[in-house]
């Protein structure tokens, strides 16, 4: 089972039905991610990096091609199965942040907790520790508008962890920070992938970019580079 | 989950109490209807019982009086004789003749104009009416025209006040009586007379010895009991056979009596009632229909409202049956709550209208367990849709969703 990788994809296609007909976004991608492997996935905007994400992040369904998943055929799975999926396997990370408004950090922590049937003691506690490991402790009992977007993106990263994932997915986890923010985040994550969690990220800036062991880079709804994150593969130049 | 659909429903509270009043007042509405209609329908069903059951009342009937045609009870065809006929006919269960009229009764101190009524003792088993205190007169009684009267309780108030006026002796019309019984208390008749002023002696006395007639015999009419329901058309084509046969009328004649079937009329009074309670009550139930749309209008504007935030649920792990519980939880919450303060709105205002404007109201567990079946019903249908499409969102569209 250890042996599998954490994500293998065969294939993929995927197109939009449109009024004006299917639009294809993906176009037979082929792409394995190991265990605590640390990989950012690069590329314009339209070049299909965010649908790839979804897909990856069983939110979205191929319509061609296969994808495993921690060893699970998904494109079998029913939507059940894929919420639990999304639950226990995947830690979602976004741009905006995506913390609900009206409650607290530790409830916000605790959230997927309340999905996987957890008692309410053990949410709370658990999500404690997980904010006091993120450094924020102090506002447990604070509402996401009280707090900096640097402390949101780190409610939302202890969100992603409390359900002990395997693999996080960040959508441009610094794309609404400043720089020195970013850094602090980034930081976060190579934190966790040290700890040995999987770590894919999509982002815009080569020096975020530059936190990862692995560049992917998307272009016109194919892979373009798949290797070492080098400067000439961060600037976008074709090797 | 029931804390996440409270934390939804207190941000933003004045729309949640609006939607709930909807259905406060759709179900106050109909607690309100449902507790006056059934009102009006014990007041219908006691009085029905109060006049006993499967009646006939046979009339003496109209007469020809040099072209002059009267109206009926004009003459006075029936006697003792036919009421005695009757009562041989195997579908009747109990006759009595009445012979009533209006007497000053006069007693020690005290006098009182009533309603005499001259009948037999059956006229207690047909009118289901019991004895107080002492005893009722007998068929003896009516054979030697005893002088005895049984005294209605409002008689006896205006002549003895709070005494007992067991053997003593009152005077009708100048000639005296002696009281041998008080009736029990009847209370109002359908049409609202006060059934209670009356006195019953026996009819013979009344024929002979307080009213005369030129008539020796006559009775203004015959009260007549069925032996059940089902005998009564039976026993109305008998009596009139009967009757024609005694009183000797010619083939194609006018019958000279009327009988009329007061458990009809009776009937046909408790069927207006019955209907009007259904009516006041879906006139209601209408309000509540009206309610439960509010509660959908409004949870679709929260689902579309809260779409990023379903967005966000599903993404973290919701199943689709979590998301869809949230919102019907919601839903059902709004409904049972304004339910819950709608019965009690509905209680105190049928009460009240009771004490003040003396409405008879009857209030039934039955009408509340109903509005609360129905209120959460409609949190249940009305929640549903708006649930159901929270539910069906795909992921990636809710998260997008700004």
């Amino acid at each position: 089972m250890t042996d599998e990788p954490l994500i293998r994809i065969e294939h993929l296609c995927k197109q939009y039905e449109t009024e004006a007909g299917p639009v294809p976004v993906l176009g037979d991608v082929n792409l394995v991610v190991l265990r605590s492997e640390f990989v950012a996935i690069m590329g314009p905007s339209g070049s299909g990096k965010s649908t790839f994400m979804n897909i990856v992040g069983c939110l979205d369904l191929p319509t061609s091609g296969r994808y495993f998943l921690d060893g699970r055929d998904v494109g079998t799975l029913d939507s059940d199965q894929l919420a639990r999926l999304r639950n226990t396997v995947i830690g979602f990370v976004f741009q905006g942040f995506n913390l609900l408004p009206r409650a607290t950090l530790v409830e916000n922590v605790a959230l997927p907790l309340v999905y996987a049937g957890v008692g309410r003691d053990v949410r709370e506690r658990r999500a404690r520790d997980l904010l006091a490991r993120v450094g924020l402790a102090a506002y447990a009992r604070y509402a996401p508008s009280q707090i900096s977007g640097g402390q949101q993106q780190r409610v939302a990263i202890a969100r992603a962890m409390i359900g002990e994932p395997k693999l996080i997915l960040a959508d441009e986890p610094t794309g609404n920070l400043d720089m020195k923010t970013s850094h602090e985040i980034m930081d976060v994550f190579s934190q966790l992938n040290a700890d040995g969690i999987t770590i894919v990220i999509v982002t815009h800036e080569p020096d975020i970019a530059g936190y990862a062991k692995r560049l992917v880079r998307f272009v016109d709804g194919r892979i373009t580079h798949d290797g070492a994150v080098t400067r000439a593969a961060v600037a976008g130049v074709e090797a | 989950m029931l804390a996440e659909a409270w934390h939804a429903m207190g941000a933003n509270r004045l729309r949640t109490v609006l939607t709930m009043l909807g259905m406060m007042i759709g179900v106050a509405a109909v607690i309100m209807m449902l507790a006056i209609g059934r009102g009006a329908q014990f007041m219908v069903d006691q009085s029905i019982a109060s006049m006993g059951s499967n009646l006939f009342i046979v009339l003496s009937g109209s007469a020809m009086a040099g072209g002059v045609r009267l109206g009926s009870g004009a003459t006075p065809t029936l006697t003792t004789g036919d009421a005695d006929a009757i009562a041989e006919l195997p579908t009747i269960a109990a006759v009595a003749p009445v012979a009533p009229g209006a007497a000053q009764l006069v007693t020690g101190g005290a006098n009182w104009n009533t309603m005499v009524t001259g009948t037999t003792p059956a006229y207690l088993d047909v009118r289901d009416w019991g004895v107080a205190a002492g005893a009722a007169f007998t068929e003896a009684d009516v054979r030697s025209q005893t002088r005895v009267a049984l005294l209605g309780r409002t008689v006896v108030q205006n002549l003895f006040g709070d005494d007992d006026p067991v053997g003593k002796t009152i005077r009708i019309k100048g000639s005296p009586f002696t009281v041998i019984g008080v009736l029990a208390a009847k209370g109002q008749s359908l049409d609202g007379r006060d059934q209670d002023d009356t006195v019953l002696i026996p009819v013979t006395t009344a024929q002979r010895k307080v009213f005369g007639s030129q008539f020796p015999g006559s009775v203004r009419f015959i009260m007549v009991q069925a032996v059940a329901a089902a005998a009564m058309p039976a026993a109305e084509t008998e009596m009139a056979e009967l009757l024609r046969q005694r009183h000797h009328l010619p083939e194609r004649t006018e019958n000279d009596f009327d009988i009329r079937n007061l458990t009809a009329l009776a009937n046909a009074a408790a069927q207006t009632a019955h209907v009007m309670s259904i009516m006041l009550g879906a006139i209601a139930s209408v309000s509540l229909l009206v309610g439960g749309i509010g509660i959908m209008n409004i949870m679709l504007v929260s689902v579309t409202e809260r779409t990023r935030e379903i967005g966000i649920r599903i993404a973290i792990g919701a199943r689709q049956r979590d998301i869809l519980m949230q919102f019907l939880l919601e839903a059902i919450i709004i409904s049972l709550a304004g339910c819950i303060v709608g019965v009690v709105i509905g209680v105190v205002v049928a009460v009240a209208a009771n004490l003040l404007a003396n409405v008879a109201v009857v209030i039934t567990g039955v009408a509340i367990l109903l509005a609360f079946s129905v209120a959460a019903a409609v949190g249940v249908f009305f929640g549903f849709y708006p649930a159901n499409k929270a539910a069906r969102l795909k992921p990636i569209e809710a998260l997008r969703y700004q």
